[in-house]
């Protein structure tokens, strides 16, 4: 390819301002007869390459970094939308941050759900994984099984763990019929943040199964074999062959699932409302509810940026992170 | 070893147990849905009615304009899908491919859309939106989610796709006198048929799930999408109406699962083509 490009070039230099643009110069299109081309095929190809990227770049710009940009003005402003007033105050709703007697609380719930959703996501993700790399009858069906909430959609499959969860509700009913009195799971602190944490990762954790299996396919077999003629164990495979191999794979899930988690707002809007008190209130719903329940823009805005600050801090992070445990075969 | 014959079975019983709470309430949602009401909350809660009724089913419909607000969501998301197969396509393409100045730091700019949470854009978004007359209207859901976000993520698995396939077949297209956009059209896209389904798979389920979008930019009840549709299943007192919801619930599953059906054969095969393996 690059010596079809270099000989092109060539071509196109030789020929400038003279002749016809010859063979080697690949189409010139009929359009153009006799008269040296303007387009050569590099120029052609630039031409090419940024109309064929536009309707993407136009999105991101339009639709990510113009509202950024704006987002980041709001912040600067004190501005509730009911009455219109908008004034710009610098860097109060920054200082509100600190000012904030809940904002501790809705960090802590943040970081209660993000992490409670990544662990379980990714043990249980990989240990599903590496049950259903082995071949034996059924394997096709389980994975489907697993995967199958996937296919629900996240309000739908929400309702139903409410529905379930309720005082009155199936799970209960379940736990009643071998003795135990369950608790009221959604109105009860702690056991909502498990709920939240549960509900989502049993949604969710197909796709991560589903990437975890390609990658287990993917460590080559003599490995494996090598590691078994050593006389090495179960736990030592795993812990020196299979995990460094799926590293990247791990380390991509834990990114996605952390942003994903971070994300979470029907989840919490559908199954808790945030409740009881701020206990399942995490910042997106926190940001939800000061810029649209409130009206405060301005305060909504910060919240807003601090949560972007906290996904590229940890994808970031992750990213550093990555010399230092993931295993490239290369 | 001495274990091998005992092994299968006992993983099985594993996977049985473990896969409880990922079935079960798919299943009760059918199951309920179907039941009359007074029998949902029966105990010992059972996934069986000796009476199944489709009045819930029915009752969906009349509560409020649910077929409008199906074929809402149903549009909303083939019409998105289509549109980041064509846009993400072009764009992964050139990036992969194609070099021109600037190319790696359009690509990084193109990349933070992966970044940035739709939470952080809402208001924003909300207020042009508003600038130019769009809310109240599937524009904002179909715009914003067929040319940022889940298009973006389109993008970089087309571009991993690209990337990995042979230069030699684009240069016998070359040969043949094929010009860029023919060679794009006629060579790749056919041949990337599994990265293809992962994106269309991936954009619909993102257009499918929307919840956040819908809840802010629409307010008239027949411009509503599914995911807003099922919370507003509520009767007079404001308690759900539990059966109703389920059964519009279970109704919301149906397209997922043709989407599912027609492209899973690809989707594993893309996901893996594409570099997240």
């Amino acid at each position: 390819m690059n010596g079809t490009r270099a000989a092109e070039r060539a071509a196109a230099k030789s020929t400038a301002g003279s002749a016809a643009p010859s063979g080697t110069g690949g189409p010139a299109g009929p359009a153009v007869p006799a008269r040296p081309s303007f387009w050569t095929t590099r120029r052609r190809d630039f031409l090419t390459g940024y109309l064929f990227i536009l309707p993407q770049l136009v999105g991101v710009l339009v639709f990510v970094v113009l509202p950024v940009g704006m987002a980041v003005w709001y912040s600067l402003n004190d501005w509730n939308v009911l009455s219109g007033k908008q004034t710009f105050v610098g860097g109060d709703n920054y200082a509100a941050l600190a000012d904030d007697p809940q904002l501790p609380r809705v960090l802590l719930a943040t970081v209660l759900f993000s992490g409670g959703v990544v662990v379980v996501n990714i043990a249980l993700g990989l240990l599903i994984a590496i049950l259903l790399n082995r071949k034996f009858r059924g394997a096709t069906l389980f994975r489907t099984l697993f995967f199958s909430p996937v296919v629900v959609s996240v309000v739908a499959w929400t309702l139903v763990w409410g529905f379930l969860l309720q005082d009155n509700g199936g799970i209960n009913g379940m736990l009643a019929t071998v003795g135990i009195d369950g608790p009221n799971w959604l109105q009860e602190g702690d056991t909502a943040m498990v709920s939240v944490v549960i509900s989502q990762v049993v949604r969710s954790v197909g796709v991560n199964m589903v990437l975890f299996l390609a990658a287990l396919q993917g460590v080559p077999r003599e490995l494996y074999e090598a590691a078994r003629m050593d006389g090495a164990n179960s736990r030592t495979v795993f812990t020196r062959i299979t995990l460094p191999m799926i590293s990247p794979t791990v380390l991509l899930t834990v990114i996605v699932t952390v942003v994903g988690a971070l994300q979470s707002f029907a989840q919490i809007a559908v199954l808790t409302g945030g409740g009881p008190g701020l206990s399942t209130t995490v910042l997106v719903y926190y940001v939800f509810q000061q810029a649209f329940e409130f009206n405060n823009i301005g305060y909504g805005s910060t919240l807003a940026l601090m949560l972007l600050s906290f996904v590229m801090l940890l994808t970031m992070l992750q990213w550093q992170l990555r010399r230092k445990w993931v295993f490239y075969e290369d | 070893m001495r274990t091998d014959r005992v092994r299968p079975v006992l993983l099985v019983i594993a996977l049985s147990v473990m896969a409880i709470p990922f079935v079960v309430p798919t299943v009760w949602m059918v199951a309920a849905s179907v039941k009359p009401l007074a029998e949902i909350f029966e105990a010992p809660p059972s996934l069986w009615t000796d009476s199944p009724t489709l009045a819930a089913y029915r009752e969906a419909f009349t509560f409020q304009p649910f077929a409008r607000q199906y074929f809402n969501s149903v549009y909303i998301a083939v019409l998105v899908t289509l549109i980041t197969l064509l846009v993400s396509s072009l764009a992964g393409y050139a990036f992969a491919r194609i070099r021109f100045p600037g190319a790696n730091a359009l690509f990084l700019v193109v990349l933070t859309g992966m970044l940035v949470p739709s939470e952080v854009t809402i208001v924003p978004l909300f207020q042009l939106f508003k600038s130019v007359g769009l809310i109240n209207t599937h524009w904002p859901l179909i715009l914003v989610t067929a040319l940022a976000g889940p298009c973006v993520l389109a993008t970089f698995i087309m571009r991993q796709f690209f990337i990995a396939l042979p230069v030699e077949l684009e240069e016998a297209g070359r040969l043949d006198g094929l010009g860029r956009p023919a060679i794009w059209w006629r060579i790749c896209l056919p041949l990337a048929r599994p990265a293809l389904s992962a994106v269309a798979i991936l954009t619909f389920l993102a257009s499918w799930n929307l919840y956040l979008e819908p809840t802010v930019y629409l307010t008239s009840p027949e411009l509503f999408t599914l995911p807003q549709a099922l919370t507003r299943f509520a009767d007079s007192y404001g308690g759900p109406m539990w059966n109703t919801q389920l059964a519009a619930a279970t109704m919301t599953v149906l397209p997922m699962l043709t989407v599912f059906v027609l492209a899973q054969r690809h989707f594993i095969e893309g996901l893996s083509h594409s570099g997240l393996k």
